[in-house]
């Protein structure tokens, strides 16, 4: 059986969907795993610019440099501040290739900075560890990428949004159903493996200023991975370990404090004092920073004004120039300045991350997601606090493996009931004349998140809230889309729906409280280790249910002694507590 | 049902005197992540079209004459 004729189709070896930061690297991997294999990178926006990194990055994150720390260092930090819950497994993956990526974009032309001697200038800003190297002239990072792509003769496919990924008869995946983003056109990927590189959810909670798009994150990432991955069974995790940041107020942008930190500014609330130990963000200092908030000492600050004259111009150089670079305007336009103002701060929506956070789609110390031939890297897997660095680390991890399995085997049939099934679904907002508008149905989603399931997580609430949301699975059949543009947006909003009720079934799921703020359940608000140390799995059952179930913690290759164990736990300053 | 058309006061502004795009530059319609800048029907000039902007520049950056201006979108601000 053909497919019609409205549906184009092309067949890659490999094919890598989102090409922010993970994808390009992944799609550069397989390439050199194997030069023969034809690699298509599919992008929602345009590689040139887009993802998390679309304008540069004020440093790495995490960087596990010898002299400064080893991996093992940096395993415990990790294990330590995701309260244990986590594949050692694969943080271990991360740190052990961590510098070898360093040299590789180094070598490629990205610039660290460095000291007299030529070093990697590293700063201490993690609670126990040293991992954080800037790089104030990062801007040029999409281009060195994107050079990369060109050289090894990927394939790129700008302005496609992913929609579902396809699985063969045995349950391998096998490409995806895409469309054109400006002609809603259908494009059918066949492929014999896919990397999944679409960042974080950013889109499920709504912004304090009410502005859909004013999200920490990009918002070209809206959780359409997690939605993909779901929909085609694979394995979610620690989705009820949100991502939550403290920003600039409004802004919305970090504040920042890694660069900040290490040249004297710090977090303090409203009469100037510090009140968290480390500003590295984990969910024991968002707690903090939430108690501050509420409490009589609120709001919390950004502190610079101490500082001398130079220091301020070159945090004002990184901050407005790089990563975020509309922030000096966002100053401009309140008349604050680091010189004589603190700068208030704010807590970020929800989101699912694992480059800040824990949360997102199942991934091993391979990428390997629980479906066959089906790999996750960067934000949008489940590798914790894995950052920038670690998006490199496992987009080429992925990229390798993905193109190992393509070459064992041979494109699958189509199945054309399944794809003509999913062209109608896809574009039937815009067969309509009229109904609910892709905007309302979203901003209505995300309001209801912030209501009913940010924490402080209550039962009782997150009930109301699933309900809510499970009564709008009838408004999706009236959304409406005049153009291909807000078909996008129709499609988006469907994920960020599905988004939005799996926050609520895994936090409702795990029934105690963990990870400072991002799982702060007030019914239960004990850690409770004997019952809950583990991974909650969230997935979609053979009924089409959404449902969890708990994953063992693999065994740790990495032992914490008992008094390492709470380092993280104690993050308020004793003389302001 | 009935759809009502609103206005919205847009982040990105484009100086049509400066913007070459009947000269075929797209630049800043390429790059814009939320793919929210488009060609003006009735100017042949880029424009914002759709207010969904997360002010992050790359059109600013990258356009060839300067003529792209972004703003803090209102409600930020
Ligand atoms: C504001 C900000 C500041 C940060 N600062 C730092 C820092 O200083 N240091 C650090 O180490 N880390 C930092 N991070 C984190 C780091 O940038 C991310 O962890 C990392 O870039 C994530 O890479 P990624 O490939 O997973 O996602 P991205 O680079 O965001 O790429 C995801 C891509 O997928 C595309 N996409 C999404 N859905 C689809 C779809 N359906 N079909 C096709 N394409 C799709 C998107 O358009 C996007 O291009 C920061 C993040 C943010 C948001
Ligand atoms: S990049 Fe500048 S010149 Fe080119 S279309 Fe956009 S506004 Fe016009
Ligand atoms: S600031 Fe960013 S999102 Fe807004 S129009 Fe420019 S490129 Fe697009």
């Amino acid at each position: 059986m053909n497919l019609p004729d409205d549906i184009s189709v092309k067949d890659v070896d490999v094919l890598i969907i989102g090409g922010g930061t993970a994808g390009p690297m992944a799609a550069v991997a397989a390439k050199e795993k194997n030069p023969d294999a034809s690699v298509m990178l599919l992008e929602k926006a345009n590689v040139k610019r887009s993802g998390a990194i679309s304008m540069g990055m004020d440093g790495l994150n995490n960087a596990v440099v010898p002299g400064h720390s080893t991996p093992e260092d940096y395993v415990k930090e990790i294990t330590i501040a995701n309260d244990g819950v986590l594949l050692q497994k694969g943080v271990m993956t991360y740190a052990e290739n961590s510098y070898e990526m360093i040299q590789k974009l180094d070598n490629w032309g990205v610039y660290f900075q460095k000291d007299e001697t030529g070093e990697y200038d590293m700063k201490k800003v993690h609670h126990l560890g040293t991992y954080v190297l800037p790089m104030p002239e990062g801007h040029n990072i999409k281009k060195i990428l994107y050079r990369r792509l060109r050289r090894h003769r990927v394939i790129v496919e700008n302005r496609y949004q992913a929609i579902r990924i396809m699985k063969d008869s045995e349950g391998n995946a096998c490409g995806c159903i895409s469309i054109n983003t400006r002609t809603a056109e259908i494009y059918v990927i066949r492929a014999k493996s896919v990397v999944m590189c679409t960042g974080a959810a950013g889109r499920i909670g709504l912004p304090a200023s009410g502005y859909l798009y004013g999200t920490y994150e990009n918002p070209s990432n809206c959780g359409d991975g997690h939605s993909m991955a779901y929909q085609v069974g694979a394995e979610l995790t620690g989705l009820e370990c949100y991502q939550i940041n403290p920003l600039l107020k409004d802004y919305n942008g970090p504040a920042c404090a890694y660069v900040t930190g290490p040249l004297g500014g710090y977090t303090a609330n409203s009469k100037g004092d510090r009140f968290i130990e480390c500003d590295y963000w984990s969910g024991q200092m968002m707690m903090e920073f939430f108690n501050e908030l509420q409490g009589g000492n609120g709001p919390v600050f950004l502190k610079l004004d101490h500082l001398a004259e130079e220091t301020i111009q070159e945090i004002e150089h990184v901050l407005h120039t790089n990563e975020r670079p509309s922030r000096g305007r966002f100053h401009d336009g309140r008349g604050v300045d680091y010189r004589t103002k603190m700068v208030e701060m704010h807590i970020s929506e929800i989101g699912f991350c694992a480059g800040h956070s824990a949360s997102g789609v199942w991934t091993n110390e391979k990428g390997e997601t629980t479906v066959p031939g089906l790999y996750g890297a960067g934000d949008m897997a489940s590798i914790p606090h894995s950052y920038m660095l670690g998006a490199f680390v496992f987009g080429e991890i992925c990229g390798a493996n993905a193109a190992e399995f393509a070459a064992e085997r041979d494109f699958a049939e189509l199945d054309v009931d399944f794809i003509t099934a999913e062209r109608d679904r896809i574009l039937a907002p815009m067969k309509r004349t009229d109904g609910i508008p892709p905007s309302q149905f979203e901003y209505k989603v995300r309001r209801l998140v912030n209501d009913y399931l940010q924490p402080p997580k209550v039962t009782k609430k997150m009930d109301i809230g699933l309900q809510r949301l499970q009564a709008m699975e009838e408004d999706i059949q009236y959304l409406y889309a005049r153009d291909a543009h807000e078909l996008l947006r129709a499609n988006e909003a469907q994920h960020i729906y599905d988004c939005a009720k799996m926050a609520a079934v895994a936090s409702m799921y795990r029934t105690e409280s963990r990870w400072g703020l991002y799982h702060h359940y007030v019914d239960y608000p004990e850690t409770n280790n004997e019952d809950w140390f583990c991974h909650v799995q969230l997935f979609k059952d053979d009924s089409g249910d959404m449902v969890c179930k708990t994953r063992p913690i693999d065994p740790y290759v990495v032992e914490l002694d008992d008094n390492e164990k709470n380092a993280y736990a104690q993050m308020r300053v004793q003389q302001a507590g | 049902m009935p759809i009502a058309s609103q206005i919205s006061m847009v982040p990105v502004v484009v100086d049509d005197d400066k913007c070459i795009a009947e000269k075929g530059c797209r630049t800043c319609i390429d790059v814009c992540p939320l793919d929210v800048l488009w060609i003006n029907e009735d100017t042949g000039k880029a424009h914002m079209k759709y207010d969904e902007c997360w002010y992050c520049m790359p059109c600013e950056t990258d356009c060839p004459t300067d003529a792209v201006t972004v703003n803090i979108p209102y409600l930020l601000r």
